[in-house]
């Protein structure tokens, strides 16, 4: 009696480790998922050195909230859980580690900033979490072979100083190009770019290339430098603080060369207008988001609708900071995501969802420019268009340049 | 102190404090090792530059910078020349007492808030500088490293190991520096911050001395940022902003001036209080840190080490500090 009980107890034992087992064998990891909540992990400097960027959390942050307002998505609402790194490494570590560890988030967002991302990059892809649309312009997140658990979003500094250097060699073989940029990973990588785009004739055409910290007051002498040298085409590596210093005294001594304007500083409101919307035209840059301070897209319905949305939900945020623009248009790259898991939200299939998005238009990019991910290609946005300041708006001109086909 | 009841109860509480420590890996998840090896971590540095600010009575407002000289050091000889991360770390303590010292020399000639400003100098200088030296330091992409595994087949994973490799080194540095504290050269350093005429009266070599002192309080700060590129296995010039040197010398004060167990506590401090403020308001947690800052401060004057010994004598010592013995001493 008692022997077949043991027996019995045996039997179940032996099934329940069975089927554990087979569990085991072929299962997909689901973590921070429940039937009604999906936890989503994110890093961004709200306070130190970059807090400026801070408002891309923020953002973020108010648009899961709209999604959970309408029922979340297949009846699950967004947990989202914004940790302060104060852009320092170390301490993205340790945040990074507590979301993933204590707080067993399903995956990663936006973490923000070059140097933050790198200090967790093995990190994530070790313990296979998807790390998705990392809010950098560095060209190193997509590299699935090495980081499959990782995927960028914005199209990268060396594409657009390639499209800069593609442009010159069509329309100006024999320029003398002058160049001024800031002296860190961001005005290397778009110089390297260029550089790379003009090829064997980058050192016949280059004639003076000018460097600044982000830390200096002015940098009038650099300008006045390369207008000395001859240099009739100007490619402008600056953040919007010296882009509007570059422009207005480009100007004032008179100095009109073709004056290529990185993207970081294309907005209207905060670089063109300080700077003189006189002074500012024929500037040339290269777009891949609807510019919000342009008043071209003022009965736009993607900007209305992004207004409309601001207003509801974010409405400390502020209406011209163009950060604000691009954390709504990741935010629904992010929902659709989670839409196309469907029930299956094992980290498995968010990151096969993630690199399966085809065609997917957001309401803030340029009409055209569409999110474009696969297996081999974790880049989600890879068109820009060149465009011209006429005075009042940022016209585009010429065709959509798509650095996946090269 | 040095009496016999309260030697054995100190003792024992530092046995009961080890134990604790040791059994910590195993019963608290990976993240939370990785918090409490930062806090190890954190009082390295602190213990040295509190050999400086506390006992030597110098401010420097630049140690961030030598905690960053370390990480590079350990940083670029791992990816650069693929040395045993061990090596690594005695090297950038040698480094950092050598450019301590030679930082000692000049800079002693400023007084008080004039150091302060010169070793500020240097916290803002260095993150800069090592932007410049590309080639070696990667620039401002900085340089990622690899994680170490337990050596000798220990049934460790790397955070429990890198957690114990940073508890070693914390003891035998502690050790070190209680037994240099308590020597002559740690008496004549002492001697100096109360009054550095009547020491030199008694034939002290105040100059000397005081580079001494700025030399080991950088190698302690340089071997903590050593510890801490291994444990992060990554170092960029963000990392150590001039926010950490002004985050190390709060650590000290709160952790107690011229105590060594208040480099522990001072730790704590750092490494948890700003992780609170940020759970009790998102929006102004630096606030909120202020606000815990001067609590402690008001609370507990001479740091946290100073209010724990007043309030273990008080507990051991009822009778002298009860009422009758108050109203004895009023006249």
């Amino acid at each position: 009696m008692t022997l077949s009980k043991r027996f019995l107890a045996l039997l179940v034992a032996l099934g329940v480790l069975s089927i554990a087992g087979a569990g085991v064998g072929t299962a997909q990891t689901v973590v921070g998922v429940t039937a009604t909540e999906i936890k989503i992990g994110n890093t961004n400097p709200y306070s130190g050195p970059a807090s400026a960027y801070g408002t891309i959390g923020k953002a973020i942050g108010a648009y899961f909230k709209k999604v959970n307002d309408e029922g979340g998505i297949n009846g699950r609402k967004i947990n989202y859980i914004s940790l302060d790194d104060q852009y320092s490494p170390p301490k993205t570590v340790e945040m990074v580690r507590r979301l993933v560890e204590q707080d067993q988030v399903a995956l990663l967002f936006q973490t923000l900033g070059t140097p933050p991302n790198s200090a967790i990059h093995k990190y994530v892809n070790e313990k296979k979490v998807p790390h998705l649309f990392v809010a950098t312009g560095a060209t190193k997140w997509n590299d699935p072979q090495h980081f499959p658990w990782t995927m960028g979003y914005q199209p990268n500094y060396q594409t657009e100083g390639r499209i800069y250097a593609q442009y010159v060699l069509k329309n100006m073989p024999d320029a003398k190009v002058g160049i001024l940029y800031q002296n860190d990973d961001y005005g290397k990588d778009y110089l390297k770019g260029f550089e790379d785009g003009l090829g064997d004739t980058a050192k016949k055409l280059i004639v003076l290339k000018q460097s600044y910290e982000v830390t200096d007051p002015t940098i009038d002498s650099q300008i006045v430098n390369l207008k000395n040298s001859g240099a009739n085409v100007f490619f402008n590596i600056t953040i919007p603080k010296f882009a509007v210093q570059a422009i207005k005294k480009a100007n004032d001594i008179g100095w009109k060369p073709l004056h290529f304007l990185n993207n970081v500083s294309s907005s209207l409101g905060t670089v063109l207008k300080p700077a003189g919307l006189e002074a500012s035209k024929g500037l040339i840059t290269a777009l891949y988001m609807k510019e919000i301070t342009d008043p071209q897209w003022k009965n736009d319905k993607g900007f209305l609708d992004w207004v409309a949305w601001m207003k509801k939900y974010y409405p400390e945020g502020a209406l011209d900071d163009q950060s604000n623009a691009f954390a709504y248009n990741v935010a629904i790259l992010m929902t659709q995501v989670l839409k196309q898991c469907g029930n299956d939200l094992s980290r498995e299939n968010i990151m096969k969802q993630a690199a399966s998005v085809k065609n997917f238009e957001l309401p803030l990019l340029l009409p055209g420019i569409k999110v474009n991910t696969g297996p081999n290609d974790f880049a989600p946005i890879e068109q820009e268009q060149l465009a011209k300041f006429n005075g009042e708006i940022w016209a585009t001109f010429g065709e959509l340049v798509d650095a996946s086909k090269k | 102190m040095p009496s016999g009841g309260g030697a054995t109860s100190k003792i024992l509480g530092l046995v009961v404090v080890l134990v604790l420590a040791c059994a910590l890996p195993f019963l608290m998840s990976g993240f939370r090792v990785f918090q409490f090896t930062q806090v190890y971590i954190y009082a390295i540095a602190l213990l040295g530059l509190n050999i400086l600010t506390g006992y030597n009575g110098q401010i420097s407002l630049g140690h961030g910078a030598f905690y960053a000289i370390g990480a590079y050091t350990t940083a670029i000889m791992i990816d650069k020349w693929s040395i045993g991360y061990g090596w690594t770390i005695p090297t950038a303590g040698i480094l950092c007492l050598v450019v301590g010292f030679l930082f000692g020399r000049p800079a002693l000639r400023l007084e008080g808030l004039y150091l302060a400003l010169a070793t500020f100098s240097l916290a803002l200088a260095v993150p800069q500088i090592l932007k410049y030296f590309e080639h070696w330091t990667g620039g401002s992409q900085g340089i990622v490293l690899s994680k170490p595994k337990a050596p000798w087949r220990l049934p460790l994973n790397e955070d429990q190991w890198l957690y114990f490799l940073t508890l070693a080194i914390l003891i035998v540095l502690f050790v070190l520096a209680r037994n240099l504290l308590r020597s002559r050269s740690g008496r004549a350093i002492v001697a100096i911050r109360d009054n550095h005429i009547a020491a030199e009266a008694m034939g002290i070599n105040s100059s000397l001395y005081k580079s001494f002192a700025f030399g080991v309080s950088a190698a302690y700060t340089g071997i903590a940022g050593a510890l801490s590129g291994i444990a992060i296995a990554f170092v960029a010039p963000d990392s150590f902003n001039v926010f950490l040197s002004i985050t190390l010398l709060t650590g000290v004060v709160i952790g107690g001036l011229a105590t060594i167990s208040g480099a522990i506590f001072g730790a704590l401090f750092i490494q948890f209080v700003p992780n609170w403020a940020q759970e009790i308001s998102k929006a102004a947690p630096w606030a909120i840190f202020g606000i815990f800052l001067i609590v402690f401060m008001y609370v507990m004057p001479h740091g946290i080490a100073g209010f724990l010994r007043l309030a273990w004598i008080r507990m051991t010592r009822p009778t002298v500090t009860g009422s009758k013995a108050a109203g004895e001493a009023r006249p």
